[in-house]
């Protein structure tokens, strides 16, 4: 066991314990954006970060551990200055209307994504795409740059919006070697450019994609989305606060993975897996995802 | 793995190219994880054979590499676009010549040249009939600035950087598809002021006789008889702290690895030079690669490696030869190889190469791209010296930290370190460049004074007054002409609130346009910064479009900069956001930037 | 699985199959286990393997015996433990001494190296899992095959530890729960066998009178098959099943369930079998439109949930089953699944500790589960690994390989294997539905050698022909395919049948029958069409 101290507490943890989970533990809470449950820290948005003492740049809570006698600050001005930044930045370059966790952030820290200036026109379709590293066109500072972009729309069962994407790695490692493996996925490009892309840009049905959804099940931001809640968002008709959400079993194969399902309407509008179940560790396949529109067409 | 790999085909010359470095055979049919990830690392080698043959990465040669070294396509994909000197579009040039418009270069006229190629040979980046030019981040010969590399495929490929290019040279060299050689090196300095660089324009640097006969290898050999504890102490007695930036003390990092039970241990060099103004590393590799050779052999010897890897920017392909040079010919010789002068130790060296990433000098980013990954750094800790390469024990040093191990043990540490000041020891190289009429790099004790320092160059060309001083780099910040009485010990620099980071000394003599220099500096860290971590990948955009509004005379919200500059300085995974928004907010804060605050 | 050293995939096309067990997989793999895959095609999951073995269809003992010669040869057996733990060692060791990898590579395919290396690996490696499909089981000597392999653990005491372990992977969602509810010709729920007295006084106690329940095993599916032909089976009460597309030979399937005198089918979708029905009661989804339970391939019990209304006139399983009662004039005495469930905890002792609550609240239980403060059982057996061992040793079983029920000759030169992709289910009525990017439709797949023999290109039309039926289909050419072997899905049977040409030979304990060989010729129709 470990002795520390979070905001002038004492606090005791088993090794390997995180400073987030120590925090919880207080009853302290973290934002994270880039953290997920079942995967490992990517430690990339920085929302999360805390004052240790002797450490001379602030460190991610999601993914650092903690340590005999370190003494933590979870809200110094530092801290709610880099964090209060890391969600302007992230307002102002990218959509953030489906990610709700955020707006209360927003709000308690007063971040401002206007400050950065009005936002840029959104790029073409493939415009991103074909960014190359190390080149860009120079900017005259009177627009803020943003990652807004069309939406792709190339197969049946879900949709990519990298308008609303932050790059948090997390459907790359769960497409990756952390979860599904099939690696159809990955970050491309450099900088403010990166994105996330098959090879070559290629449509999903070109790619390595085994539509396991494992991706949209840790997309934090709504840029991975199931067709239907995509269409339903699209005539404005995705309700989530009238939806139930009820885990069952999936009715396919006797590996037995726990679908969480959300209906709205008497309809089976979205399938997730808790993270904690310990069949799936909130993966599924393309079964359990997306196979239970067969319930659909007999209420229709 | 079941990878779902591209159904295209490479073409003669590319399968061919890449089955040169990875060899001929069969793809294999099944291959476990752990496999892969050991095959991985051929990745960077594997594209480099597509470059240097065709110029480019075709879609037929990408899957020919994934199929044979079982990479994901998209992974594969995102690491051929991670790296600026790879090429995937049909448009781009083969034939290319990368003209610097960097810091040092711009005040030597890049802007003008390149407006002049836009003309002659098109727009940047589009082809005609395969050639073209291309803007470049600094590419390390500031001493000779303007700077151009060219890059012409085939087999082998030509690639030459050189110096004092002018618009007809360049198109010239296009053209031609040649350029001209560089002349060898003067030092600035008398020689018995000169150490590290004592041979530099004395003794040959492509003859091991040479070398040896002006004492070359009695470091190695002394290390050899020492034992590698012994060599960590005298090491550690001198002093020596890493001359990359962070200034860490090269004795502790290498104890830090030396004692971890896991095996096997590495040693990695870092000569991925890219920080805008240094070229000091270049120099020695260039002009005495024999010695950093023995430098990186003692260090391995000393953390217990059996083959260290020296990582060396794409853009220094002179340096690459003359230090694959001298390990081919030490190799030869019994200086290293199984057997390492016949005292039972096993100890080789090997070039690696970048691909055109300013990051991938960060030392985990390095790793990553050793490791065929894209080049991010890794959130610390682990320190690498627990788990590095390939999750092993491994330190990482620069090209000149090292160069400096084989002369502390044949002069003593003790008699090294008097060369400095108590706390800075020894000596220390700078990259002087900019507008003083003689550039080039300078070895002074530590605690010389800056002014001293840029003395050696024999004052600004226009006869103008030194305004500022851009110091320790992009990532560095500017000193004012009254500051110049500083000695360069770390404390001192510290305490006006700058660093010597990698020692670049650019002199701005009042005629500089600093505002302009900044929006170079800015758009260079959004170019490079690696796209990983929110501070930076965004927050160095906001950087440049808040210099660009300001030097543009629009209003620019001084409490936003200071916002950006606290967040990545303090949220950012490394030390490239971390430093991003220094020499911006140096400027603001001495007044450089017109208006003051 | 995740830690563990050594995973052995035997007959499993687990990544396509079990998709989400194979994370599991993987991670184990990334913890630094070896993964050996056993499999007469080069399957996505072999593409993961250390060493992929790619023995003969219906080889599956010979290999498993030849693994057993190793590992005695190489003194790994753990003989403390099977002095202590087992029975009929000595046996089963003499029945291994025929099958040097060396003498049967000609039988298994699999080169003696190859197995040599496996047997070293898995007898040295501490801990040793092996898991098992219906590679194994869809075999007409299926129960041999898998006894087979615990011979193999239980020389090596891999077993009864965690990390170790005898794994078979359920094709179906409640395969297992079907087991575990007594769904079985001569279990009672819980697995008690109804010929033991013990059990039939602990099922009378709950039950009352069990007089009619005969005292000795009832039909398994493929005997009841063979009695409705024989005309002793007149009628059938079938309860979300499609056996019309599933059984093996399916003309001869649908011919005998045309001779019922009455036929009831109950079920969520009016299919191919629910055609041929006199009455058809429509069911609910039991996973969304009711309450239940089922149980996973880890003997995890775990609770399904209504989600959704059912649509109008669909009625709940448990409901249906009470309302016939009732008209036959007895009470079940059960209103709900839960009062359905609060009956089997008193019959079944395995279950007894899981009450509707702890289901409800926990992840799950993994039975045997006796009490209420019982945590359930990750791992089975352990108690072989106590001193002395409470109740029976395990015993080793002596089996000899035979060959294939249908061997290739002249006239059906082509072995036809059968299995599962990805993104479709068994016959297709759920997944059909998915519309899912991937699926390419059914296809005769065959490896380049076997399409060079028969003049063959990808995209011809051909007729594939057994002995029992014929069914027309294209060509697809599978690079990994060995020569000889072809291979065929179930997913489509309304675009191809392909049971029509399976063979029923099953085997006699389970009665499963042998999807995974048959014996067929290919002829082309029509060269491929010009799209
Ligand atoms: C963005 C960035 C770029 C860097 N580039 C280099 C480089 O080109 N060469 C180098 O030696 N160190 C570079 N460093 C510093 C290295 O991370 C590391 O500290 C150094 O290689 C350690 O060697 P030393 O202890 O000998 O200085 C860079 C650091 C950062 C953050
Ligand atoms: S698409 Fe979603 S999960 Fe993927 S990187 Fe973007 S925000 Fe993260
Ligand atoms: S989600 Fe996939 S793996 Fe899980 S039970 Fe359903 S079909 Fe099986
Ligand atoms: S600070 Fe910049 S370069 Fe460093 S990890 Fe973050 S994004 Fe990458
Ligand atoms: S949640 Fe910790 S860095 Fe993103």
């Amino acid at each position: 066991m470990i002795e520390l101290e979070i905001d002038g507490q004492k606090v005791t943890v088993p090794e390997g314990t995180t400073l987030m989970e120590a925090a919880a533990t207080l009853g302290i809470s973290t934002p994270t954006l880039c953290w997920a449950p079942n995967l490992d820290p990517a430690t990339a948005c920085r929302v999360c970060v805390v004052e240790v003492e002797g450490s001379r740049v602030l460190v991610p809570a999601c993914g650092r551990k903690a340590e005999a006698g370190m003494v933590v600050r979870t809200n110094s001005d530092r801290v709610r200055t880099s964090r209060k930044m890391v969600l302007e930045l992230l307002g102002s370059s990218v959509d953030l209307s489906a990610a709700e966790q955020v707006k209360p952030w927003m709000a308690s820290l007063g971040a401002d994504p206007s400050r950065m200036g009005p936002a840029a026109p959104p790029s073409a379709a493939g415009e991103r795409d074909a960014a190359r590293a190390g080149h860009h066109h120079a900017t005259d500072g009177a627009t803020a740059a943003t990652v807004c972009q069309p939406i792709k729309v190339d197969n049946e069962l879900y949709v990519r919006d990298y308008g609303k994407c932050i790059l948090c790695y997390k459907c790359v490692d769960a497409c990756g070697e952390q979860a599904q493996a099939s690696f159809a996925i990955a970050v491309a490009g450099r900088g403010f450019d990166a994105r996330i892309s098959t090879e070559l840009d290629k449509p999903l049905t070109d790619s390595a994609c085994v539509y396991c959804g494992n991706c949209i099940g840790v997309c934090p931001t709504g840029a991975l989305q199931p067709v239907t809640e995509h269409e339903l968002r699209q005539e404005g008709a995705w309700e989530p606060e009238r939806q139930t959400q009820t885990d069952t079993i999936c009715p396919y194969c006797g590996v037995g993975c726990t679908l969480t399902l959300h209906v709205q309407d008497d309809r089976i509008v979205k399938v997730t897996s808790p993270h904690d179940a310990s069949v799936t560790g909130g993966h599924l396949c393309i079964k359990g995802r997306f196979g239970t529109r067969f319930v659909a067409p007999r209420g229709s | 793995m079941d990878l779902r790999h591209l159904d295209t085909e490479p073409s003669r010359e590319e399968r061919e190219a890449v089955d040169a470095v990875i060899g001929e055979g069969e793809t294999l049919a099944t291959v476990p994880l752990r496999e892969a990830r050991r095959l991985r690392a051929h990745l960077l080698p594997a594209l480099h054979a597509l470059q240097d043959r065709v110029g480019r990465i075709t879609e037929g040669g990408l899957g020919y590499v994934c199929r044979r070294l079982h990479v994901p396509p998209a992974e594969a994909w995102g690491v051929v676009t991670f790296y600026a000197l790879f090429n995937v579009d049909e448009e781009r040039p083969t034939t290319v010549a990368h003209v610097c418009d960097d810091v040092a270069c711009r005040l030597a006229g890049a802007e003008r040249i390149c407006g002049e190629l836009a003309g002659t040979l098109g727009p940047e980046g589009k082809a005609v009939k395969g050639r073209g030019w291309m803007r470049s981040p600094c590419l390390g010969l500031c001493d000779q600035a303007p700077a151009a590399l060219l890059v012409v495929p085939g087999a082998p490929p030509t690639e030459v950087l050189w110096g004092g290019v002018d618009a007809p040279s360049v198109a010239e060299a296009v053209r031609s598809g040649t350029a001209p050689e560089r002349g060898g090196v003067q030092p600035l300095q008398p020689r018995e002021a000169l150490h590290l660089l004592r041979r530099v324009g004395q003794v040959d640097p492509t003859d091991i006789d040479a070398w040896r006969r002006s004492g070359g290898g009695a470091g190695l050999r002394r290390a050899l008889e020492l034992g590698p504890a012994e060599v960590i102490a005298l090491v550690g007695r001198s002093g020596l702290v890493g001359r990359g930036g962070a200034a860490f003390p090269t004795a502790r990092k290498w104890e830090a690895v030396a004692r971890q039970p896991a095996r096997p241990h590495h040693l990695v060099c870092n000569a991925d030079e890219s920080e805008p103004g240094t070229f000091k590393d270049r120099v020695l590799m260039e002009q005495d690669p024999y010695t950093v050779v023995e430098g990186v052999a003692i260090a391995a010897f000393a953390v217990g490696s059996e083959l260290a890897r020296i990582y060396v920017r794409d853009e220094y392909p002179l340096a690459r030869q003359r230090l694959q040079h001298a390990i081919d010919t030490l190799r030869q010789r019994g200086w290293l190889g199984d057997d390492v002068l016949g005292r039972g130790v096993k100890l080789d060296v090997e070039l690696v190469r970048g691909a055109g990433a300013y990051i991938c000098g960060e030392e985990t980013a390095l790793l990553n791209s050793m490791e065929g990954l894209r080049g991010e750094p890794r959130q610390k800790p682990p320190f690498p010296s627990d788990s590095g390469l390939f999750g092993q024990p491994t330190a990482i040093n620069n090209v000149e930290t090292l160069a400096n191990v084989p002369l502390i043990l044949t002069e003593g540490p003790e008699a090294w370190a008097a060369r400095g000041v108590p706390g800075s020891a020894g000596t220390r190289l700078f990259c002087l460049a900019g507008h003083v009429r003689r550039p080039g790099v300078v070895e002074v004790g530590m605690g010389t004074t800056l002014r001293e320092v840029i003395a050696l160059g024999g004052g600004t060309p226009s006869g103008r007054p030194v305004r500022a001083v851009l110091l320790g780099g992009a990532a560095g910040g500017f000193v004012t002409a009254d500051q110049l009485d500083v000695p360069l010990t770390f404390e001192d620099t510290r305490r006006i609130g700058a660093t010597m980071g990698s020692g670049v000394v650019l002199v701005l003599d009042d005629s500089a346009d600093i505002a302009d220099l900044l929006r170079r500096i800015t758009a260079f860290f959004r170019d490079e910064s690696c796209g990983q971590c929110v501070p930076c990948r965004v927050g160095t955009v906001r950087m440049e479009e808040w210099v660009a509004r300001r030097s543009s005379g629009g209003s620019a919200d001084p409490a936003l900069l200071d916002d950006l500059g606290a967040v990545l300085r303090d949220a950012s995974i490394c030390g490239l956001g971390q430093t991003a928004a220094s020499a911006v907010q140096s400027a603001v804060r001495l007044g450089l930037l017109g208006g003051g605050r | 699985m995740e830690e563990t050293d050594v995973i052995l995939l035997v007959g499993s096309s687990t990544r396509e199959a079990h998709p989400i067990f194979f994370h599991h997989v993987i991670r184990g793999v990334r913890n630094g286990a070896r993964l050996y895959v056993v499999d007469p095609r080069r399957t996505s999951t072999a593409a993961w393997a250390d060493l992929h073995l790619p023995l003969h269809v219906g080889a599956d003992i010979a290999l498993a015996n030849a693994i057993g010669y190793v590992l005695i040869e190489q003194g790994l057996v753990d003989h403390d433990f099977v002095r202590r733990a087992t029975t009929g060692f000595d046996a089963w060791a003499a029945s291994v001494q025929q099958y040097r990898p060396e003498d049967v590579e000609e039988v298994t395919g699999v080169p003696a190296a190859m197995v040599r290396k496996v047997a070293i690996d898995y007898g040295r490696a501490d801990r040793g899992v092996i898991c098992w499909t219906l590679g194994i089981t869809e075999h007409h000597n299926a129960v041999d095959n898998v006894r087979a392999l615990i011979n193999l653990s239980l020389a090596t005491g891999k077993i009864g530890r965690w990390g170790c372990g005898l794994n078979p992977l359920r094709g179906q969602n409640n395969v297992q729960g079907g087991g575990d509810m007594g769904a079985l010709p001569n279990k009672f729920p819980g697995f008690q066998d109804v010929v033991d007295p013990v059990a039939r006084a602990r099922v009378r106690s709950v039950w009352g009178d069990i007089d009619r329940t005969p005292e000795k095993p009832g039909w398994h599916l493929t005997a009841m098959f063979d009695a409705m032909h024989r005309g002793d089976l007149r009628g059938l009460w079938i309860f979300g099943e499609n056996p019309a597309q599933s059984e093996a030979n399916s003309g001869h399937a649908i011919d005998c369930l045309k001779r019922l005198d009455h036929l009831v089918v109950q079920d969520i979708f009016l299919t191919k079998t629910a055609e041929l029905a006199d009455v058809v009661l429509p069911g609910t989804a039991s996973w969304c439109e009711s309450e239940g339970s089922v149980t996973n391939s880890e003997r995890r019990v775990q609770r399904c949930r209504r989600a959704v209304p059912p649509p109008d006139g669909a009625r709940d399983d448990i409901e249906i089953l009470v309302e016939t009662a009732k008209r036959l004039g007895v009470d079940l005495g059960i209103r709900s699944p839960h009062d359905a469930w609060e009956e089997l905890r008193r019959v079944s002792p395995m279950h007894a500790g899981m009450s509707w609550e702890r289901l409800e609240a926990e992840d799950g239980l993994q039975w045997p589960c006796p009490s209420e403060d019982h945590p359930g059982t990750p791992f089975l057996h352990a108690r072989l690994w106590e001193d002395p061992v409470p109740g029976q040793r395990a015993p080793f079983a002596v089996v000899a390989w035979a060959p294939v029920a249908e061997p290739v000759d002249e006239s059906f030169p082509l072995l036809l294997t059968t299995g599962r992709k990805l993104d479709s289910y068994n016959t297709g009525v759920q997944s059909g539905h998915l519309g899912a990017p991937l699926s390419r439709g059914e296809a005769l797949e065959m490896g380049p050698g076997t399409a060079a023999e028969h003049g063959l290109t990808e995209g011809d039309r051909v007729r594939v022909s057994s002995r029992r039926g014929a069914v027309e289909t294209v060509v697809r050419i599978d690079p990994h395919l060995r020569t000889g072997l072809v291979f065929m899905t179930f997913h489509h049977p309304d675009q191809v049948d392909t049971n029509l040409l399976t063979v029923d030979t099953s085997d006699p304990a389970a009665g499963t029958a042998e999807f995974k060989a048959a014996a067929v010729r290919v002829e082309r129709l029509s060269p491929a069409p010009a799209s």
